[in-house]
């Protein structure tokens, strides 16, 4: 069929769908292309002490505060402290600022920042939860898999 | 024992809600007028007995009642009795109760102002309500019972209430969001009502506008309230974190905004019904999607409620139903409408085509944002991720800015078919924007911003053609006054929701640039200078509260040596839950805020602190309040009066007869 042919009304019926799709498809292409230069992954110490975690990318990293390992600087808000998987895997994170009410030694915090190539994690944002009883999904997976292995391990030497 | 009344008050509202679901049902398709008579007492029974059962709540938290689990997990005989009031809604079950009351009180609200309804239709979207009311009490009753008991081991005092919680938003945020989303199941239910009738006509359009209209400015009220106690309570001095659970309220928010528009244009114009439809549906799909979010713990949220697998299975399953069966009613039903009118591409109809394009677009955006996390972890095997605000910003603001243009020239434009001249001679007002934002920035501000200039540019081009509207209904007429009092109370609503959006675009983008903010660490003497403010830490203190106990801080604030203001900042230590809160304190002002909150101890008598100085933050939440005046506004409009008024003096007549 052709186009000039058609009628007026089916004409611009096409018009308004052919306009339709293509600002649709545009702006799903846009979010997308916004999309994946804004995800933050998510690396669990483990996988950050195993060397999975790139350097120098935004990434994001949580597990629980080690108890004695917050250092304050006597100058400025620097501090230092080491997040655990209870696992014995441990990154230390560094952050000037001001932490969320909620950071505690032996609780669960996740920070968004870079790793830099001594294996600190810089944060330029850390996360504490409002609720107590709320554990971060990242968090209690990485714990509830360690648990995990470690009743496997229990198991095997049983065994 | 009042407990148990209200647990049972819970069941008998269950019945009800059964009963208003499939009586009237029943006497619509077997045509018999007493049973769908029985819609307005049976809305009217559900809603005396689910307020009973919140009473019953009200009643275990006025007394102390810790042998119920949700009052010993939320409240405390030390506890402010406005905060033990508060706390009915300040977890899961409690909210949920208050959310399903609001859905009685909106059930009963429809069954009396819809007397000029016909019996059949009033049945109809009664039963409907009904049906959705079911859901939400078995969802309460079979996975959050707030009446369950920890009997007979029961705490001695009860854990508190969450700190953050206790506080005048809290007060009133939750239960004017609910009013929002709860009351889009009220245009829900009237689009359901008739698609099953296949008679969509200008009436259904005009019946289901004023309702659509009060949801969407409760809802906007939650919101800004909900942003306005972010800002003070949380400590950070933030008012929007594109976090998961603002999304969920700001996605149906988005959609009824649509709704809203498209609503006016099917009612004047008789265009856009499909289309407007399925925006009323998927306005109360988004609503039930907000409530999958924020409760079933899928994303990581700042304000998750606590988490159970149980309770996000009953609501997705609920969401696939409503939306599923709504959809599937759609598809069989939507091709038998017809619009009435045709318009060309320059009319006033293509704008509020363009507006909803973009708020779809901008809802759609910020759904793939928000489930983004979930998406991902489905596809790359468990690998988890956020979603930045970079990306919402990034993709919200272009469509926003385009959106405002096209309100900007809306009140220009006229139905049907506009002279191409009129939007030509645009350039006028544009350019005077422009060039009297350009200077005041110049002359005012701290520092020159390009977008600044364009963004408030665009405010101020919105708010000159408002005020050129409305001079224009007036300028050649003999008697000002009386012809200004003479517009319709629609029109005022649309002026007032108009100017809001500019006022807090105003503010939010002035706020974004021009803020500026220090942490830094402060012992007694120090000072600091911001923005033109010298903040001196003056001391410490401890202060005891209700509840609580705090250090408090002394700040005085100078302006060129002159005493400004002091402000008091605290860290809070709740003693029941061994929480600790930031306090801020904040010397507010029309165009600017001082906001000092507390961090942490340093060591000795040394504390973090935040200082922030933020321009026209308060434009944001008092534009918002504009909004939502507007949508109120609305509804007092003569027609929706009349409707009901001649419908009376029919029925009148018809008995007279």
């Amino acid at each position: 069929m052709k186009f000039g042919k058609m009628k007026p009304q089916r004409r611009n019926r096409l018009m308004i769908v052919g306009l339709l799709v293509g600002s649709v498809g545009s702006a799903v292409g846009l979010a997308l292309m916004a999309l994946n230069e804004n995800i933050n992954l998510f690396y669990s110490p483990a996988q950050i002490v195993q060397g999975e975690a790139p350097i120098n990318t935004t990434i994001r990293a949580g597990g629980m505060v080690l108890d004695n390992s917050v250092e304050r600087s006597k100058t400025d808000l620097r501090v230092n402290f080491v997040v655990s998987d209870m696992q014995g895997a441990n990154v230390t994170i560094s952050y000037v600022g001001i932490l969320p009410d909620l950071f505690r030694e032996g609780q669960g915090v996740i920070a968004r920042g870079k790793l830099n190539d001594q294996g600190v994690f810089i944060a330029e944002e850390v996360l504490a939860k409002h609720d107590e009883n709320y554990m971060p999904p990242e968090i209690a997976q990485t714990l509830a898999e360690n648990q995990k292995k470690r009743t496997a391990n229990f198991q095997g030497t049983q065994l | 024992m009042i407990v148990e009344l209200g647990h049972f008050s819970l069941i008998l509202a269950l019945g009800l809600a059964f009963s208003l679901a499939l009586l009237p049902t029943i006497g619509v398709y077997q045509r018999q007028p007493r049973l769908m008579e029985m819609a307005g007492s049976l809305s009217a029974g559900l809603f005396v007995f689910l307020l009973l059962s919140f009473v019953c709540l009200a009643y275990a938290f006025w007394t102390d009642d810790f042998s119920v689990a949700y009052v010993a997990r939320n409240s405390n005989s030390a506890l402010p009795l406005q905060y033990k009031m508060s706390a009915i809604w300040g977890a899961h079950e409690g909210s949920f109760l208050l959310w399903t009351l609001i859905m009685g009180g909106w059930t009963l609200a429809v069954s009396i102002f819809s007397q000029g309804l016909t019996l059949d239709m009033r049945a109809r979207v009664l039963a409907i309500l009904g049906a959705l009311t079911i859901g939400f009490i078995l969802f309460m009753l079979l996975t959050s019972n707030p009446f369950d008991r920890t009997l007979p081991v029961f705490p001695a005092d009860g854990a508190d209430l969450n700190p953050l919680l206790q506080d005048f938003g809290l007060i009133v945020h939750p239960p004017m969001l609910y009013m929002g989303y709860v009351g889009m199941a009220v245009p829900f239910a009237f689009a359901i009502a008739t698609l099953t009738t296949g008679r969509l006509d200008a009436a259904w359009a005009r019946w289901s506008r004023p309702w659509t209209n009060v949801a969407w400015a409760f809802l906007t009220v939650g919101i800004t309230l909900g942003s306005w106690w972010a800002y003070y309570e949380l400590g950070w001095g933030g008012w929007w974190f594109w976090d998961a659970v603002e999304n969920a309220s700001f996605m149906p928010w988005l959609i009824g905004t649509a709704l809203v528009h498209s609503l006016a244009v099917t009612e004047k114009r008789g265009v856009f019904k499909s289309w407007t439809v399925l925006l009323a549906i998927f306005a109360f799909s988004f609503s039930l999607l907000g409530a999958f979010i924020v409760r079933s713990g899928v994303l990581t949220s700042v304000h998750a409620f606590a988490v159970d697998p149980e309770r996000g299975m009953f609501i997705l399953g609920f969401l696939i139903l409503v939306i599923g069966g709504s959809l599937m009613l759609y598809a069989v039903k939507v091709s038998g409408i017809k619009s009435e009118a045709g318009f060309d591409w320059t009319s006033r109809e293509t704008l509020v085509l363009v507006n909803n394009l973009l708020l779809v677009t901008a809802t759609g955006a910020v759904l793939l944002g928000t489930l983004y996390p979930l998406i991902y972890e489905a596809m790359t095997d468990g690998k988890k991720i956020s979603v930045g605000p970079p990306y919402f910003n990034a993709v919200f603001v272009p469509l926003m800015l385009l959106l405002f243009a096209a309100m900007a020239v809306s009140p220009t434009s006229r139905w049907k078919k506009t002279p191409l001249i009129f939007f030509t001679q645009q350039w006028k007002p544009v350019l005077a924007s422009l060039l009297i934002v350009g200077a005041l920035v110049w002359f005012l501000g701290s520092s020159f911003s390009g977008v600044v200039v364009l963004v408030d540019a665009v405010a101020l081009w919105i708010v000159i053609n408002l005020a050129r509207d409305w001079w224009s209904k007036v300028a050649n007429k003999a008697q000002k006054l009386p012809s200004l009092l003479r517009q319709t109370m629609s029109y005022y609503g649309m002026l007032l929701g108009h100017l809001g959006i500019a006022v807090a675009l105003i503010g939010v983008c002035t706020t974004v640039y021009y803020t500026e903010e220090k942490d830094l660490r402060m012992a007694p003497g120090d000072v600091v200078s911001l923005a033109g403010y010298e903040f001196r830490f003056n001391e410490m203190r401890k202060v005891q509260g209700p509840n609580y106990v705090a250090d408090q801080a002394e700040i005085e604030v100078l302006k060129d040596g002159v005493r400004q203001t002091l402000l008091f900042p605290e860290k809070r230590f709740y003693e029941a839950a061994r929480n600790m809160m930031t306090e801020a304190d904040i010397d507010p002002t029309l165009f600017r805020d001082l906001y000092v909150a507390l961090g942490e101890p340093i060591d000795g008598t040394a504390w973090a602190v935040r200082v922030h100085y933020k321009p026209f933050v308060r434009w944001i939440w008092f534009g918002g309040l504009l909004i939502a005046l507007g949508g109120f506004t609305t509804v007092l409009d003569r027609r929706y009066r009349a409707v009901k008024q001649a419908r009376q003096a029919s029925l009148t007549a018809g008995v007279t007869v």
